[in-house]
C-alpha cells in the first residue's frame, strides 16, 4: 500500500527525487549519539505546542475580564480540558529546557563550527524566541503570578538606556501593564512568535537537513585517519525510529505530568492588590533575574541594574556570533569556547537555583 | 515698655523709636490681617509663652476666624504689649484650669452663638461634663480631673473626624491613657490603672486602631464622652447589646442573667472582661485554665454535663469543617474544580459561628439546631471532595492506560529496530 | 524491508513485533485522540461565570423575595422588587464578610451575623458594615435572569 502511494506523489511532486537526500541521509554513530536527540525532539514539543494551543484557542477568551474565567472553564468545564492545558504547560517548560540543552550540547559537542554557523545563528535566535513564548504565554491565564512577573520583567526592559521606555510601552501596550497588555501578549504568542518561530524553524531544519550532522571534532579527526572505523546509521529508518521512542517517551512523561501534577490555576489578577512577597518569574528566567538582585545598586557611576540589563543584552549578542569568533585553525586558545560553555551552563545552573532558593 | 520711654531723651533715640513703630506698623500692614497682633511676637517666643503659627494654623478656632482674645480677651490691633494685654481691654491672661469648662462653655453651650458656624453641632457638652465623674469631682474642687483642654488639646484643636485628633475615634484610648495610666496621677482615686494596657490586647483595639474598623468601640463608646462615667454593674450588657445584639438578646432569655443580676454580677463582663475583650476560643467552655463554666458551677452537675455536651458538638462541627477543608484541598491541588463546594464551607462556618453565638441563649437544643444545619452542610462538601477525588483517580487511571499503550509501543519500536539492524 | 531467507522463528517474530506495534500505535493514538475529541465538543453550559451568570429563571421568584446565587467564586443576591423588576448586589457583607440576605419584612438588605443592614441600592445605613455592597447589572433573556458586573464608564 505505501508503494501505491509513494508512486502516486513521484508522478505528481517527483517525490522520489525530493525525498532522495532523506533517504541517503546517515547519523554518525558514536557515544556521544544521543545528544542528536535533543534537537528532533524540542521539535517535537514544539508541534506538542501548536496542536494543544490550537485547542486551548478554541475556548480562550483574551481581555482582563475573561481571561481568567475562560482558563478556569477549561479546566473544570470543558471535557479533558484540564489535560490539553496542563499538557501546553508542561510541554512549554520541558521544550524550553530541551531547546537549552540542545544548545548546550551543540556548543559543547563544537556542532556550531563551519559550515554551520548559520544554522546555529536561526537556533540561538529560536531559543530566544522560545523564551519569548514562555514570557508572553505565562500571562495569558491572567493570575496574580503571571500579573506581577509581567510587570517585573517589562519593568526591567524598561531600564535598557535611549530605547528602554519605548520598548517597554511597546510591550505593555501602554504605560502600566493591563487589559491591553493581555491583548498585546496575545498577539505575540499565537500570531507573531508563531509566524517568527516557522520562518527560522524551516532555515534550521533545511541547513541541517542540507549540511548533515556534525561530528566531535576528535571523531572528526579520527574518522579522517581512520575511514574504516567509521560508524554511521542511515536517518530513514534507523535512526527515526529511535527518535520515535523518544518522542513517545516525552508523551508519556508529559502526560503523567499533566495528570499527576496538573498546572495550577492561581487566583485572578488584581492591579490594585499590592505585589504579594518575594515575586519571582519562571524559572527559565531565575538565573538573569538572581543576576540583576546580586549586582549592587551602583556600580562606579552607572546604576546597577542598568550595567546588568546592558551586560546580558551584550551576552545575549554576542552569543548569537558566537561561532564567528573562533578562528578556523587551531590556536593556543582552542578550548575557550568549550571553557565559556561549561561556565556558562554551570553559572545559568547555579543561579537558577540560587534563585530558587533565595527568598 | 517703660524702658524704652525713658530712653527716649534724646531726639535720635525718638527718631529710633519712630522708624521702629513705622517698621513694625509696615509689617503689620504687609502681613494682611493686622487684626491677630499677638502673633507677631508669641509666634517667636519660646514654649509654653510661645505658639508657631504652624501649629495654630491647624487649629478648628483659627480657621474659622477666631483669634487669641476670642479666648484671652485683650485688644488685638494694638502692638504695644501694655494696650494690647490690659485689664482694661478685657485681657484674662494664662486661662485659669478651673475657668476652662465655664469658658469654653460660653459659646459652646450657646445654640444660637455656634448654629453661625456648624447648625448640626451639639451644644450640650458642658451639661453633660457636669454629670460625668470628670465634672462632679471638679465642681468639689478637684483640679486633677480632664477639662477639655486636657483632651481637646488647646491651641490645635482639631474636629474629630480629623484623624489627627485627640478626640478622633482612633486616638480616643491614647488620650484618656495620659492621665487613667499614669499611675502617679492616679494616685488617690481608687480605680486601677490598666485599662489601657488590658484594652490595647483587645479584639476591639485590634479592629479599631490596627484595622481602622471604625464601628470597633474605644473608651468614649462605653464610657460617654463628655459624660463620661461606668454604666453601672447592671447595665452593662445593655452598652454590649448596642452592638452584639443577638447575643444580648439571647442572655437576656437566658437562666444566666437572672441569676447574674441577683448576685449583682456585671452581665457580659463575667466571661468577657471588660477591657481586656480577647477573641473568645472553645477552650472557654473546656476545663482548663481558660474554662470559665467551671469558675461558678461544681464538677458533675447538670450545668457540668451540659458544658462538656456543647463543647464536644462544637468540636465536632469544627473538626468536620476542617475536614471537607482538607480533602477538598488535596482535590484543588490535583487539579480538580471544587469551587462550589468551597463557597459551601462559608455557608458551614457561618453555622458554627451562628452557633458560637446561640451560646449565650444557654439553651442546648437551640444551640444544637445551629450544628446539626452546619454538620450538614459540611457533610455535603466532604462528599463533593471525595468525589472529586474518585473523579482524579479515573484521570489517573485513564493516564495508567495511556502509559501501557506508550510502553507497548516502546517495546515494539525496539523489536522492529533490533530486527531491522540484525 | 529485509528480504532475506525467512528461518522458522521469522515470520513468528515478525507477528509479534507487528502486534506490538500495530496494536500499541493503535492504542496509543486512541488514547490522545479520544481526548482531543472529547474537547472538541463544547460543554452543555456555555458561560463562563465571571462576567455574568444565569441568576434564577424567570418563574422562580415572587415579587418581594430574594434569592442567593454563586457569581464566580463569591455569593450574589438577587431580589424581585414588589413591582417584578430585579436587582442584583453582592452578598458578602462588607464588615466580616457574612453572606447576606434580604428581608422581605423590612424590605432591606440584613446581614445576620452583626445586624447590619444595608438598602436596596446596596449603601450599608445602619451597623458595622463600612462599604455599600457592590451593585450589579440585571438583564433578562428569554426566560433566564442574567447577572453581570457593572459595565465600566
Amino acid at each position: 500500500m505505501f508503494a501505491t502511494i509513494r508512486h502516486w506523489l513521484d508522478a505528481r511532486f517527483d517525490w522520489d527525487d525530493l525525498t532522495a537526500p532523506l533517504r541517503h541521509k546517515t547519523v554518525p554513530s558514536h557515544r556521544l549519539s544521543y545528544w542528536y536527540f535533543l534537537g528532533g525532539i524540542t521539535l517535537f514539543l514544539f508541534g506538542i505546542q501548536v496542536a494543544t494551543g490550537i485547542l486551548l484557542l478554541l475556548y480562550y477568551r483574551p481581555g482582563a475580564n475573561e481571561a481568567f474565567e475562560s482558563v478556569q472553564y477549561i479546566m473544570t468545564r470543558v471535557r479533558y480540558g484540564w489535560l490539553i492545558r496542563s499538557i501546553h504547560s508542561w510541554s512549554a517548560n520541558l521544550m524550553i529546557f530541551t531547546a537549552f540543552a540542545h544548545m548546550f550540547s551543540v556548543l559543547l559537542l563544537k556542532a556550531y563550527r563551519k559550515p554551520r554557523e548559520l544554522t546555529w545563528v536561526s537556533g540561538v535566535i529560536l531559543l530566544f524566541l522560545v523564551m519569548g513564548f514562555g514570557f508572553s504565554g505565562y500571562l495569558l491565564p491572567w493570575n496574580t503570578l503571571a500579573f506581577f512577573a509581567t510587570k517585573v520583567g517589562t519593568e526591567i526592559t524598561g531600564q535598557v538606556p535611549v530605547v528602554g521606555k519605548p520598548m517597554m510601552i511597546f510591550l505593555r501596550g501602554g504605560e502600566e501593564v493591563t487589559g491591553a497588555t493581555l491583548t498585546r501578549f496575545f498577539g505575540f504568542h499565537v500570531a507573531v512568535l508563531p509566524g517568527l518561530a516557522a520562518v527560522l524553524l524551516l532555515l534550521h531544519l533545511l541547513l541541517v537537513q542540507r549540511l548533515g550532522i556534525s561530528l566531535p571534532p576528535k571523531l572528526e579527526v579520527q574518522w579522517t585517519a581512520n575511514p574504516s572505523a567509521k560508524r554511521e546509521m542511515k536517518f530513514f529508518p534507523n535512526f527515526l525510529l529511535r527518535e520515535m521512542m523518544a518522542w513517545y517517551v516525552a508523551l508519556g512523561v508529559l502526560g503523567a505530568l499533566a495528570a499527576v501534577f496538573p498546572w495550577n490555576l492561581g487566583v485572578k489578577a488584581d492591579p490594585f492588590v499590592p505585589a504579594p512577597a518575594g515575586i519571582k518569574p519562571e524559572w527559565y528566567f531565575l538565573f538573569m533575574f538572581q543576576t540583576l538582585k546580586l549586582i549592587p545598586s551602583k556600580v562606579w557611576f552607572i546604576d546597577g541594574e542598568v550595567l546588568g540589563v546592558l551586560a546580558f543584552g551584550l551576552v545575549g549578542l554576542l552569543w548569537v556570533l558566537l561561532p564567528f569568533f573562533e578562528s578556523d585553525q587551531p590556536t593556543r586558545t582552542k578550548g575557550w569556547i568549550t571553557g565559556l560553555a561549561v561556565f556558562a551552563l554551570a553559572y545559568i545552573a547555579g543561579m537558577s537555583v540560587y534563585g530558587h532558593l533565595a527568598k | 515698655m517703660a524702658i524704652w520711654r525713658n530712653k527716649l531723651r534724646s531726639s535720635s533715640a525718638a527718631r529710633c523709636f519712630v522708624l521702629a513703630g513705622f517698621v513694625v506698623l509696615a509689617a503689620c500692614l504687609a502681613h494682611g490681617q493686622t487684626t491677630n497682633s499677638c502673633m507677631n511676637c508669641h509666634s517667636a517666643l519660646p514654649e509654653p509663652l510661645g505658639l508657631s503659627q504652624e501649629k495654630f494654623s491647624q487649629d478648628i478656632h483659627a480657621q474659622q476666624g477666631l483669634t487669641c482674645t476670642s479666648c484671652h480677651g485683650g485688644d488685638p490691633t494694638s502692638d504695644d504689649p501694655d494696650k494690647a494685654m490690659s485689664r482694661k481691654a478685657g485681657w484674662k491672661g494664662k486661662i485659669d484650669r478651673k475657668q476652662i469648662p465655664q469658658l469654653c462653655g460660653t459659646c459652646h453651650s450657646d445654640p444660637a452663638y455656634i448654629r453661625q458656624f456648624n447648625p448640626s453641632l451639639r451644644t450640650d457638652q458642658l451639661g453633660q461634663y457636669r454629670t460625668s465623674v470628670h465634672g462632679k469631682r471638679f465642681a468639689a474642687g478637684d483640679t486633677k480631673v480632664a477639662v477639655c483642654t486636657d483632651c481637646h488639646s488647646v491651641h490645635d484643636i482639631r474636629a474629630p473626624r480629623d484623624p489627627r485628633s485627640t478626640v478622633n475615634p482612633v486616638n480616643v484610648a491614647n488620650t484618656c491613657a495620659r492621665c487613667h495610666s499614669d499611675a502617679g496621677h492616679m494616685r488617690g482615686y481608687s480605680i486601677p490603672t490598666d485599662q489601657f494596657a488590658k484594652y490595647s490586647e483587645s479584639v476591639h483595639h485590634e479592629a479599631l486602631a490596627l484595622r481602622g474598623d471604625l464601628s470597633a468601640p474605644t473608651c468614649s463608646t462605653c464610657h460617654g464622652n463628655h459624660g463620661a462615667a461606668p454604666p453601672g454593674v447592671d447595665k452593662v450588657q445593655n452598652v454590649c447589646s448596642n452592638c452584639h445584639t443577638f447575643q444580648a438578646q439571647m442572655y437576656e432569655k437566658s437562666s444566666h442573667k437572672a441569676a447574674f443580676q441577683s448576685a449583682s454580677l456585671p452581665g457580659c463582663v463575667v466571661c468577657h472582661s471588660n477591657h481586656g475583650i480577647r477573641h473568645p476560643t472553645d477552650a472557654k467552655l473546656g476545663t482548663g485554665p481558660d474554662a470559665l463554666c467551671m469558675q461558678c458551677h461544681k464538677p458533675g452537675d447538670a450545668c457540668d454535663q451540659a458544658r462538656a455536651g456543647l463543647l464536644s458538638s462544637l468540636s465536632r462541627l469544627d473538626e468536620a469543617i476542617k475536614g471537607a477543608d482538607q480533602i477538598l484541598g488535596v482535590a484543588e491541588s490535583s487539579g480538580m474544580e471544587v469551587s462550589e463546594a468551597r463557597l459551601g464551607q462559608d455557608q458551614a462556618r457561618d453555622s458554627l459561628t451562628k452557633a458560637r453565638v446561640t451560646i449565650h441563649s444557654f439553651k442546648t437544643d437551640l444551640i444544637d439546631q445551629d450544628i446539626q444545619a452546619g454538620l450538614q452542610i459540611a457533610a455535603k462538601n466532604l462528599q463533593a471532595g471525595k468525589d472529586a477525588m474518585i473523579e482524579r483517580n479515573h484521570r489517573r487511571f485513564g493516564l495508567g492506560m495511556s502509559l501501557i499503550a506508550i510502553g507497548i509501543v516502546l517495546v515494539g519500536l525496539r523489536l522492529y529496530i533490533r530486527k531491522i539492524e540484525s | 524491508m529485509n528480504g532475506d531467507q525467512l528461518s522458522q522463528p521469522e515470520p513468528m517474530r515478525r507477528r509479534v513485533i507487528g502486534i506490538f506495534l500495530g496494536g500499541g500505535l493503535l492504542a496509543s493514538f486512541a488514547s490522545f485522540i479520544y481526548p482531543v475529541l472529547r474537547y472538541l465538543v463544547p460543554p452543555a453550559v456555555a458561560d463562563l461565570g465571571g462576567d455574568e451568570v444565569v441568576a434564577a429563571k424567570l418563574t422562580e421568584l415572587k415579587p418581594n423575595r430574594g434569592k442567593i446565587f454563586r457569581f464566580g467564586s463569591r455569593p450574589g443576591l438577587l431580589i424581585m422588587n414588589s413591582d417584578g423588576t430585579y436587582r442584583a448586589l453582592s452578598a458578602t457583607c462588607t464588615h466580616l464578610g457574612c453572606t447576606v440576605q434580604y428581608r422581605s419584612d423590612l424590605r432591606e438588605v440584613w446581614c445576620a451575623c452583626h445586624n447590619g443592614i444595608y438598602d436596596l441600592n446596596g449603601r450599608n445605613v445602619s451597623g458595622p458594615p463600612p462599604r455599600p455592597l457592590d451593585v450589579f447589572d440585571v438583564h433578562l433573556r428569554g426566560d433566564e435572569v442574567v447577572v453581570s458586573r457593572k459595565r465600566e464608564a
